[in-house]
């Protein structure tokens, strides 16, 4: 039952992506043009850009990730299908796992199958790739779980854009600090591996308590 | 459907069973019972409290008092899972996908039963050949329609249905009536709210009529 409810679920998100590609591409595309627009302003003089090439594309992924976080539930909120999870003969927590892990797949993996790409835009020295791809695939999906919950916490209001940012970057500065930062760390010949771990620490704490926090703010806010 | 004979305690009893929204009493305290085999018709004016009622059946709102129980046990979250089906004013199908893929998402959710297909299901709802149609250009009442279907294929006892004649034309209203019957002949029970006595299923059934609860009391 649970892993047909999850593989249904897959199945619904996929094509659900598949209907409206162009909005899937929104947050990739907006990470592009940060970084783009980013090279361009800083004049495009190598030096300068590796020195904040890692930096910047944690931002660009960072704010990509909170620009699709109200997509997440808000949906499945308006047309209903969210009372149908709380009543499905599923645990909602796993229902919220899947779909936040299908979110973090089409919006966040996109992104970091493009990094290499952007860091050779940004000049980023080639050394501190395997350093970055490694804190951006622990972070971005801790910042997809935590963002779940507050996206469940705002998921009864209406409008929720501005609110939505506002409960998830305090939440959203620590995996920043430890993910930029151990990029840095590599950059001046430090060990990166304390700032991974923490961060694959915050990941599989994330993974276990994240999805129970939102399914029971869906309970509330659908109360 | 052979666990739920007509012999046994009522599918579906409540009592006391209270709901106030700020300080405000929405309904009750209610006692009512609803046998295997029995349709139980809900009738209130706009603001009754009949959408309440059946939220806080279906265990999407917690109760202020009372109890109720299916089949004769406490109702608890995962055996109202099992033994109820929700159909709301919120149709739950995504616009963007066909009403098969709709159907085939829910079955995945709520499990499917036995024998029973979505393409058949959609042939007895009236929307064969819609198969591949988008949600968006279904009209208000075929998707009405696909949500029976969706009822249908629940492998759920207990239906609680809001309105469920609401933008079905006559022949609609018809198949709702025919979908209640063959499910209480069956050994289900069905719930439904409506606003007037015009259209009820040709079966064994009981009546609750809520009134506007003591507003400004």
């Amino acid at each position: 039952m649970i892993r047909s409810a999850a593989k249904a679920l897959m199945i619904r998100d996929l094509r659900l992506i598949w209907r409206r590609r162009g909005d899937a591409l929104q947050p990739a595309l907006f990470a592009l043009l940060v970084v783009v627009l980013f090279a361009l302003a800083l004049g495009g003089e190598a030096r300068e850009l590796a020195k904040v090439a890692a930096a910047v594309l944690w931002l660009a992924v960072l704010l990509a990730g909170l620009l699709a976080l109200d997509t997440l539930f808000r949906g499945d909120a308006d047309d209903g299908s969210l009372e149908q999870w709380l009543l499905a003969p599923v645990p909602l927590a796993w229902l919220v796992l899947v779909r936040t892990s299908m979110h973090w797949a089409t919006t966040a993996l996109p992104l970091l199958v493009a990094t290499p790409f952007l860091a050779e835009l940004l000049h980023l020295p080639h050394e501190q790739l395997p350093v970055l791809l490694a804190s951006l695939a622990l972070g971005t999906p801790l910042l997809s779980l935590l963002g779940a919950v507050v996206a469940a916490l705002t998921v009864g209001m209406r409008r929720s854009g501005i609110l939505i940012a506002l409960l998830a970057l305090p939440l959203y500065v620590p995996i920043l600090v430890f993910g930029a930062g151990s990029v840095a760390a590599a950059g001046q010949g430090l060990d990166p591996v304390g700032a991974l771990l923490l961060l694959g620490a915050g990941l599989v704490l994330a993974l276990v308590l994240a999805p129970l926090a939102a399914a029971a703010a869906i309970r509330i806010a659908l109360d | 459907m052979s666990e739920f004979e007509p012999t046994h305690p009522p599918l579906l009893s409540a009592r006391g069973l209270a709901f106030a929204r700020n300080e405000q009493p929405v309904f009750g305290p209610l006692d009512f019972s609803v046998d295997a085999g029995e349709a139980l018709l809900v009738q209130g004016d706009n603001g009754a409290g009949k959408t309440t009622l059946l939220r806080v059946l279906a265990g999407l709102l917690q109760a202020d008092a009372g109890e109720v129980s299916i089949d004769g046990r406490a109702a608890t979250a995962s055996l109202r899972s099992r033994a109820v089906s929700y159909m709301g004013h919120l149709p739950a199908l995504k616009s963007d996908l066909t009403a098969l893929e709709n159907l085939d998402f829910l079955c995945g959710l709520h499990g499917r039963r036995r024998g029973q297909l979505p393409g058949n299901a959609m042939a007895i709802v009236g929307l064969a050949g819609y198969e591949d149609t988008l949600v968006r250009q279904l009209s208000a009442g075929q998707k009405r329609r696909l949500s029976l279907a969706r009822l249908w294929l629940a492998p759920s006892p207990l239906w609680l249905l809001d309105e469920p004649y609401a933008n079905l034309d006559l022949d609609g209203i018809n198949l709702v009536n025919r979908m209640v019957q063959a499910h209480l002949r069956d050994g289900g029970a069905a719930l439904l709210t409506t606003h007037g006595a015009y259209a009820a299923p040709p079966v064994r059934t009981r009546m609750l009529v809520l009134g506007r609860a003591v507003a400004n009391a």
